[in-house]
């Protein structure tokens, strides 16, 4: 088999979503980290793997992707064998999991992202955290949780009846939102909550964390 | 003849249009449902049963209800595999993995700054809405910092995921359709050479023609 590589920083959400897929398929892979600081990101061998100058970059031998959903979901069907099942074999539930993976793509992040940016990542680079951005987002977020909340009434998991990339790809933002005043947010709605609880327990994903530790 | 398919919502919304695109690129026949969202017809319950952040477009057919425009292109384009544009999704792994590549490209890079200039110079002054002029400096910052990338991408490819018109590329058009036909932005395309040319050529496909006369036909009467 070839070498799997990712490329970039254990601690930045989109990352972690590729890695919580490699260690949830029980793949092995090289972590080739990509100083943001120094502008690696911007130079032009990463360029070459990420035009757009983001992490992560991945490689699976000769083939190489960016974008962090378009990794999970080529790890996912590539490797479909390995591991934990991420993607569900029959059409039909495979599309209600489509449609989730996209609400958490374009309804859940763009609050998510935002609201890590502005408690976690402001702070990282000494910069403060805006008050009434953070109060904003979070009355946003909220709208989309409660759509969440009646979703997950119905289903166990955010795809369908069992775990896949809908639910996973939550898990970085999650992490960090879980470490915030957002907290709050999940907290008070149950099914929410409980799902929470369930994917954050999981084995693989507390291996992704221990790599911010490493 | 096969039971068409449902398309809930007005053919002008971007996102309903990409779903359009998809169904034509595909020899599929839909029904176009409307939606009244003047009216908020779709922040009722009755349509917020079928699509719980009262978005549209939603879709159904004979076996499956779904919603997001990106998801029911994906399941579309896999179902009638076999009709229509048969490299619409790819043929092979390693073409699919390019496909969701760039259709994330263009919906975590692209859409953002697009759909923020479609809303602020487009459907803002139909609305009567004012126009926020932070938003659109910088929301064209960031477009032509993407259309930067694409130029170089398409000098090395006729389209963005390879040499065949994808998913990817076809998730472009409807926000495209606006900057270029009632925007002064639409510079930022035509003045790229090798997006220029991609832009002609994604957009002149029948499909393509069909969902912009859809968009320019007048509205359905309410009963």
């Amino acid at each position: 088999m070839a070498v799997l590589k990712v490329h970039g920083s254990p601690f930045s959400t989109a990352v972690m979503r590729v890695v919580a897929a490699l260690y949830e398929k029980e793949l092995e892979f090289e972590f080739v980290t990509i100083d943001m600081k120094a502008g690696q990101h911007k130079s032009e061998a990463f360029l070459a793997l990420n035009p757009f100058g983001q992490i992560p970059a991945f490689e699976d031998g000769d083939l190489k992707l960016f974008e962090s959903r378009a990794i999970t979901q080529y790890i996912a069907h590539e490797y479909a064998s390995n591991g934990t099942q991420l993607i569900c074999p029959d059409s039909k539930k495979m599309a209600i999991m489509s449609v989730w993976i996209e609400v958490e793509a374009h309804q859940y992040d763009p609050h998510a992202a935002k609201l890590c940016y502005e408690l976690f990542y402001k702070p990282m680079f000494g910069q403060t955290t805006d008050p009434a951005a953070v109060e904003d987002l979070e009355a946003k977020l909220g709208k989309v949780l409660d759509v969440y909340e009646a979703r997950l009434t119905q289903s166990k998991y955010l795809g369908g009846d069992c775990l896949g990339l809908a639910d996973l790809h939550h898990l970085p933002t999650l992490h960090y939102l879980l470490g915030s005043s957002a907290k709050k947010l999940f907290d008070s709605r149950p099914h929410v909550s409980a799902w929470v609880a369930d994917i954050t327990a999981r084995p693989a994903w507390a291996k992704v964390i221990a790599m911010q530790k490493s | 003849m096969a039971t068409p398919v449902k398309v809930y919502g007005p053919p002008m919304s971007t996102a309903v249009s990409r779903v359009l695109a998809c169904l034509l690129e595909k020899d599929v026949n839909f029904q176009l449902i409307p939606v009244d969202m003047s009216k908020g017809e779709h922040k009722k319950p009755d349509y917020l049963k079928i699509q719980p952040f009262g978005q549209v477009p939603s879709f159904q057919d004979e076996s499956i209800s779904l919603f997001e425009s990106r998801a029911i292109c994906r399941y579309v384009s896999e179902k009638y595999a076999n009709q229509g544009n048969k490299r619409l999704y790819g043929t092979n792994p390693l073409e699919k993995a390019s496909i969701e590549q760039w259709l994330e490209a263009e919906g975590q890079s692209f859409n953002p700054p697009s759909s923020a200039l479609v809303f602020q110079l487009a459907f803002a002054p139909r609305m009567k809405l004012k126009q926020d002029l932070g938003v659109i400096k910088q929301s064209e910052e960031k477009l032509a910092k993407v259309l930067d990338v694409y130029e170089q991408r398409l000098g090395e490819s006729r389209f963005l995921a390879g040499d065949e018109f994808t998913l990817a590329d076809l998730s472009h058009l409807p926000n495209t359709q606006y900057l270029v036909s009632v925007t002064e932005k639409g510079e930022m395309f035509t003045k790229r050479k090798n997006v220029g040319r991609w832009w002609s050529e994604i957009s002149g496909r029948d499909s393509w023609k069909k969902v912009v006369d859809l968009q320019k036909a007048p509205p359905p009467k309410s009963a």
